[in-house]
C-alpha cells in the first residue's frame, strides 16, 4: 500500500494528547453508530507505486490510440500535435497544483495567464469579452443558453441540426431545468436549411444556436443566418472550432452575440474526451451576466500592475441563488495550454496551419471522392473535416480499415440516421499526404470487400 | 519587517509584461510541416466572403521567449508543491507525481473519445473500476462519471431529482439548503429551475430540525446537504434529517466536497442520501490546476438510476465493456463525450495506491491533523482572538471567527490572511461559511506533517502578537509577494479584461 501521510506512532500519541482524546476513533464520535460502515471498504488492497504503474500501463495498452493507428477521427476533438513546450509548462507545479486564485498577491502567474488567454479568445472570435474558461464545448453551449434565458427569458430556443449532437443534447438537458423548449432546424445540402430556419423563428425565440463549421464539416453562411435571427430579436450563439478561426470570418463580425467552443484543438491532448476547456466570448452587453471566472487588470497599493478575479458579483460564491451560473472549478490549466499553444503558433503560424489544413482537407476530399463506392455527402466549402457517404455498411468498413491500421473517421449513423453510412473524416497537420493516400486505398479495399460480401450473400 | 520598509524584491521590481507586449513582428516559434499536396487557390476552397480580412493578433515571439515568459509567470504563483495550503473546503492534499505519469501514457492521452469501445477496452475498464470503487465509497449502487466538477455534479443531481419527481407525475417547486451551504448549491437550485428555501442552523452548527420540519412539505423536491458540513462538523441528526426529507417524498442530496473526512468510515448512502457528488479534484487528488480541471462524478440509489446521464458503461457477459446510449428515461447529456477521463486516470491510480485501508487512514489523519491544529492554536494562545466558531471536536476542517481579533486588535480576517502570505503560507478560506463572522475555514489535510502544523500555528500566534503591538503591519500586508494588495474595486468599475492590441 502506498501512503502519503507522515504521522509516526509518536506523532499520533502526542497529537491525540494535545487534542485530549485517547484514540483516533474518538474523534469520530459525532457519527452515529447506525451510519458507520463498521467494516473495511470492499476495495482491492493498496499497491506500491510500481504495481500501480504496471496496472495502469496494462490498461492503457488495451486502448488503440492515435499513437497506434493512422486516425482521421475528429467530430469535435482532434489529434493535433501538442508541442513539447506546452507539456513542459502545464506540468510545472506552480501551474499544476494551486487552487483557483483566491489570493491574487500570490497568484499573479495564473491570473495573468487568464488575462492573456481572454485576449487570445477575444482575438479569435472577434468579440470583446471572454471568460477564463468553462468545462468544455457542449457545456459551453448549454451555458450560453442559460445566459440567453437570463437575458430575455423567452420560452424557446432554435438549434441547427449542424450543431454537434452532444451540444444539442446538453442544451436540451439543461434547458429542461429552466423550462425552455428546443426546436431543431434541419440541414439541406449539408448546411442549415435557410427556409426552415426563417420559418422556425418568431418573437418567442430567445436564442438560436449554430456551429461553424457545422458537424458535417460544412462552412455555414453565418452572416445570413444570424441576420434572420436578429430580426426577431433572438440572441445568436455560435459554437466554433477554434482552429479554422485562423481563416474564417470571426463570429463577432458575422452578427454572433456569443461565441463558444471546444478548446481541445488548442494544445490539449485527446484524453479520451477530457479534460479540455470550453471557451466563451460575448459582446460587451453580456459582460455582467457571463458565467465563470474573469481576470481583470488593476494596480496594487504601490501602483504596480497586477491582475485579479473581477466582476465576481456574477458568481455563486457572492450571489448564491442569484448568481448567473453555478460554475466554480473550471478548466484553468487547459486554458493555459491553449494560450501557450496559440503563442507558439503565433500570428503567422496560426494562419499557415489553417491553410495547411484547408489544402490537405481539399486534397483528401477529392481523393476520397474518386474511390469507388465513396461519395461526397455535401459539396459545401470545408476547412478541416468533411463528410462522405459509403455504399457499404460504415461500421464494417471501419472494422476492415482498422485491420489495416487506419481509423477512417467518425460514423454518422447514430447521430444522423438520415446518413446511415455517412463518415466524417478529419485532418490535422499530423496526417500527411501519404497517410491520406493510404486512407483512400484502405477505404477502397474495405468498401469493395463489403460490396462483394453483399453480392455473395445475395447470390 | 515594518510597513515603512520600501525595499523591493526582484519580483516586485519587475513590472508585469504580457506576452503580447513581448511580441515583435517577424518572430516565430512554430514551423509548419510542408504542404505536401497540390496547392489550390484559396478562393477556390473558401470563398472570400467567409474569410477573415484581419489576422487574429496573436503574439509574434520565439520559443525561448515563450518558455521564459511562462516560466517566470509560474514563479508568481504560490503552489501546493512548495507550501502549506490549508484552504478550507478545497482539500489541498499532495498530488502524487505518479498520477501525471500514468495519465500521460499515450494509450490514455492520445485516445480519441470517439474510438470504438471495442478498441478502448482499457479505458472503459478503468472507468468501470473507478465507478465500482466510488460506488463502494459512497454506499450507493450506481455511478455516472460524466459531470465535470462539483457544481456540475450538483446540477446533474438536481436535474435527476426533477426527472424522478416528474416520472411520478409530481411537479415540485422548492429545494432546501442550509445557510452554511456552499454558493454552488443555491446557484444550482436556480439554474435547475427551482426556488431555494434556506434552512437555519442550530446552536451546534447542524440543521435546525424544527426549521426543517416546518419547511419540509410536499412541494419540496430535495434537500442539499454537506456532511460534514462547511463548518467541519458532522451533523449527528442525519438519520432524523433523512427521515423528515424522505417522509415528504423529497430526495436527499450529498455535496461530497467534504468526503475527505469520512472515506471508509461513514458512507452517504448509509446516511440516507439518494444522490452524491464527488470532487475528484479534492478527495481524490486530481491537481487543481489553478482553477481546474476537476471532475464531479455522481453516485445514486436504485430509484434514481433510470434517469442517469447517458451513455452509461455496461459490462457484457463475456466481460467486455460498452457504452449504452439507449436510456429512454435519462436526463440526457451534461457535456461532450464521457467526462474528464484524464482525471479518472489520476483518481483511479490514487484509489488503487491506497486501497481500502489507505483511504480510511487518509480520512483518519485528515481529521487528526485538523483537531491537532485546532488544539495547537489554542495552546499558542490564539483562541482569545480567533475562537473556534463551534467548540466541539471537528472533522477534517474547522472554522475560526476573527470577530474578536477585529474588535480587540483592529485587524480583520483579510489582514491576517494577507500577513500569512509574508510568512510563506497560503491562507485558509476566508469569509466562508457566511454564518460565521470574519470566518477562517482551515483544512490542513492528511498529507501535512505535525511540524508543518506546529509552524503554522506559531505563525498565526506571531501575527497576533505583532498586531497587538502594531496593527498597521498586518493592515498593509503583504510586503514580500510579487505584488501587494490589489485594487479590486477599480478592476470591477472599469473592467480591463483583455489586452488592447
Ligand atoms: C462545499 C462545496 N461544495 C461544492 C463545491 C463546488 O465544487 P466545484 O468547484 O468542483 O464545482 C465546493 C468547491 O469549492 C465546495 O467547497
Amino acid at each position: 500500500m502506498s501512503t502519503y501521510t507522515s504521522v509516526t506512532d509518536d506523532d499520533r500519541a502526542a497529537m491525540l494528547a494535545a487534542v485530549g482524546v485517547r484514540s483516533v476513533e474518538e474523534l469520530f464520535r459525532d457519527i452515529p453508530e447506525a451510519v458507520r460502515l463498521g467494516r473495511p471498504l470492499d476495495l482491492p488492497a493498496g499497491l506500491s507505486e510500481t504495481e500501480v504503474y504496471d496496472h495502469l500501463r496494462a490498461l492503457a495498452a488495451r486502448n488503440v490510440s492515435a499513437e497506434d493507428e493512422v486516425s482521421f477521427v475528429g467530430a469535435g476533438m482532434y489529434d493535433h500535435y501538442v508541442p513539447a513546450l506546452v507539456d513542459s509548462i502545464v506540468t510545472r507545479s506552480e501551474f499544476l497544483t494551486p487552487y483557483t486564485p483566491y489570493q491574487p498577491e500570490v497568484s499573479q502567474g495564473g491570473l495573468q495567464v487568464m488575462f492573456e488567454y481572454q485576449t487570445a479568445i477575444s482575438e479569435l472570435t472577434g468579440l470583446p469579452v471572454s471568460n477564463a474558461s468553462v468545462y468544455e464545448g457542449p457545456s459551453a453551449v448549454g451555458a450560453a443558453g442559460y445566459l440567453a434565458k437570463l437575458t430575455n427569458g423567452r420560452p424557446r430556443f432554435v438549434v441547427s441540426r449542424g450543431l454537434h449532437p452532444h451540444s444539442r443534447e446538453t442544451l436540451e438537458t439543461l434547458s429542461r431545468g429552466y423550462g425552455t423548449t428546443v426546436d431543431e432546424v434541419p440541414l439541406a445540402a449539408g448546411v442549415t436549411d435557410a427556409e426552415a430556419w426563417a420559418a422556425a423563428l418568431d418573437s418567442d425565440v430567445g436564442a438560436v444556436f449554430l456551429q461553424q463549421p457545422n458537424f458535417l464539416g460544412a462552412v455555414e453562411d453565418l452572416e445570413a443566418l444570424a441576420a434572420v435571427a436578429r430580426q426577431h430579436g433572438a440572441i445568436v450563439i455560435c459554437a466554433c472550432d477554434p482552429m479554422p478561426l485562423a481563416l474564417l470570418k470571426p463570429p463577432g463580425e458575422c452578427g454572433v452575440d456569443i461565441a463558444v467552443g471546444e478548446g481541445q484543438p488548442l494544445g490539449n491532448r485527446l484524453d479520451f474526451g477530457g479534460p479540455s476547456f470550453g471557451f466563451f466570448a460575448a459582446a460587451e452587453a453580456y459582460l455582467r451576466k457571463m458565467p465563470g471566472r474573469i481576470a481583470g487588470e488593476t494596480v496594487d497599493e504601490d501602483g504596480r500592475r497586477g491582475f485579479v478575479l473581477t466582476l465576481q458579483t456574477r458568481e455563486q460564491h457572492i450571489r448564491r441563488e442569484k448568481a448567473t451560473s453555478n460554475i466554480c472549478t473550471s478548466q484553468a490549466l487547459n486554458a493555459l495550454a491553449g494560450v501557450v499553444y496559440l503563442s507558439w503558433l503565433g500570428r503567422r503560424g496560426f494562419v499557415e496551419l489553417g491553410e495547411l489544413l484547408l489544402q490537405r482537407t481539399a486534397y483528401a476530399r477529392e481523393r476520397l471522392a474518386r474511390v469507388e463506392g465513396v461519395a461526397l455527402l455535401h459539396e459545401q466549402p470545408v476547412v478541416r473535416e468533411f463528410a462522405v457517404s459509403l455504399d457499404a455498411p460504415v461500421e464494417r468498413v471501419i472494422e476492415r480499415c482498422a485491420e489495416l491500421g487506419i481509423n477512417p473517421g467518425y460514423p454518422l449513423g447514430r447521430d444522423y440516421p438520415e446518413h446511415p453510412n455517412g463518415l466524417l473524416v478529419a485532418l490535422t497537420e499530423r496526417r500527411s499526404r501519404a497517410d491520406i493516400d493510404r486512407l483512400a486505398e484502405a477505404l477502397g479495399v474495405a468498401v469493395a470487400a463489403e460490396r462483394e460480401g453483399v453480392v455473395e450473400v445475395g447470390a | 519587517m515594518s510597513a515603512v520598509d520600501v525595499r523591493q524584491t526582484a519580483q516586485q521590481r519587475e513590472s508585469a509584461t504580457t506576452i503580447y507586449e513581448k511580441s515583435k513582428a517577424g518572430r516565430r516559434a512554430f514551423v509548419p510541416p510542408p504542404v505536401d499536396v497540390p496547392e489550390r487557390p484559396l478562393d477556390e476552397l473558401l470563398p472570400a466572403r467567409f474569410r477573415r480580412t484581419v489576422e487574429a493578433k496573436l503574439p509574434e515571439i520565439s520559443e525561448p521567449e515563450i518558455n521564459r515568459h511562462y516560466n517566470r509567470l509560474s514563479k508568481r504563483n504560490f503552489d501546493l508543491d512548495t507550501g502549506f495550503y490549508p484552504l478550507g473546503s478545497c482539500t489541498m492534499k499532495h498530488n502524487p507525481k505518479l498520477h501525471e505519469r500514468v495519465a500521460a501514457l499515450p494509450g490514455h492521452a492520445r485516445l480519441h473519445p470517439a474510438q470504438d469501445p471495442k478498441r478502448a477496452q482499457g479505458a472503459l475498464e478503468l472507468m468501470w473500476n473507478l465507478e465500482r470503487a466510488l460506488s463502494e465509497i459512497a454506499g450507493l449502487p450506481h455511478v455516472s462519471l460524466q459531470p465535470s466538477a462539483g457544481s456540475h455534479g450538483e446540477l446533474a443531481g438536481v436535474l435527476l431529482t426533477r426527472a424522478y419527481h416528474e416520472a411520478r407525475g409530481e411537479q415540485r417547486t422548492k429545494v432546501l439548503a442550509p445557510d452554511t451551504s456552499h454558493g454552488t448549491n443555491p446557484a444550482t437550485v436556480t439554474m435547475a429551475g427551482y426556488e431555494l428555501v434556506k434552512l437555519a442552523s442550530n446552536a451546534d452548527g447542524g440543521i435546525d430540525l424544527d426549521d426543517l420540519r416546518a419547511k419540509a412539505d410536499d412541494d419540496v423536491a430535495c434537500l442539499m446537504l454537506t456532511n460534514p458540513n462547511t463548518l467541519g462538523l458532522f451533523d449527528p441528526n442525519i438519520e432524523e434529517i433523512a427521515r423528515i426529507v424522505h417522509g415528504v417524498g423529497a430526495t436527499l442530496y450529498y455535496d461530497g466536497a467534504n468526503l475527505n473526512a469520512v472515506m471508509g468510515i461513514s458512507r452517504p448512502g448509509d446516511m440516507g442520501f439518494d444522490i452524491v457528488h464527488f470532487n475528484l479534484h479534492k478527495s481524490f487528488t486530481q491537481p487543481h490546476g489553478g482553477g481546474g480541471p476537476g471532475s464531479g462524478p455522481i453516485a445514486v440509489s436504485n430509484r434514481i438510476e433510470p434517469f442517469l446521464p447517458r451513455p452509461v458503461i455496461v459490462r457484457g457477459e463475456d466481460g467486455t465493456f460498452d457504452f449504452d446510449h439507449d436510456r429512454p428515461k435519462s436526463i440526457g447529456r451534461l457535456r461532450g463525450w464521457q467526462g474528464n477521463f484524464g482525471c479518472f486516470v489520476r483518481s483511479y491510480a490514487y484509489i488503487r495506491s491506497l486501497g481500502a485501508e489507505g483511504l480510511r487512514e487518509a480520512s483518519e489523519i485528515a481529521v487528526l491533523n485538523a483537531n491537532y491544529l485546532l488544539a495547537r492554536l489554542r495552546e499558542a494562545g490564539v483562541a482569545e482572538y480567533l475562537p473556534v466558531a463551534y467548540d466541539r471536536l471537528c472533522m477534517h476542517e474547522f472554522v475560526l471567527s476573527g470577530a474578536p481579533m477585529k474588535r480587540e486588535l483592529g485587524i480583520k480576517t483579510l489582514d491576517l490572511a494577507k500577513r500569512l502570505l509574508d510568512f510563506g503560507y497560503h491562507p485558509p478560506t476566508v469569509y466562508f461559511p457566511l454564518l460565521v463572522d470574519e470566518a477562517l475555514l482551515v483544512e490542513p489535510t492528511e498529507t501535512e506533517t505535525k511540524e508543518t502544523l506546529d509552524a503554522f500555528a506559531d505563525a498565526i500566534a506571531d501575527i497576533l502578537r505583532e498586531a497587538k503591538e502594531d496593527p498597521e503591519v498586518a493592515r498593509h500586508a503583504p510586503y514580500t509577494t510579487p505584488v501587494r494588495r490589489l485594487d479590486e474595486a477599480r478592476a470591477a468599475k472599469q473592467p480591463v479584461i483583455r489586452q488592447p492590441l
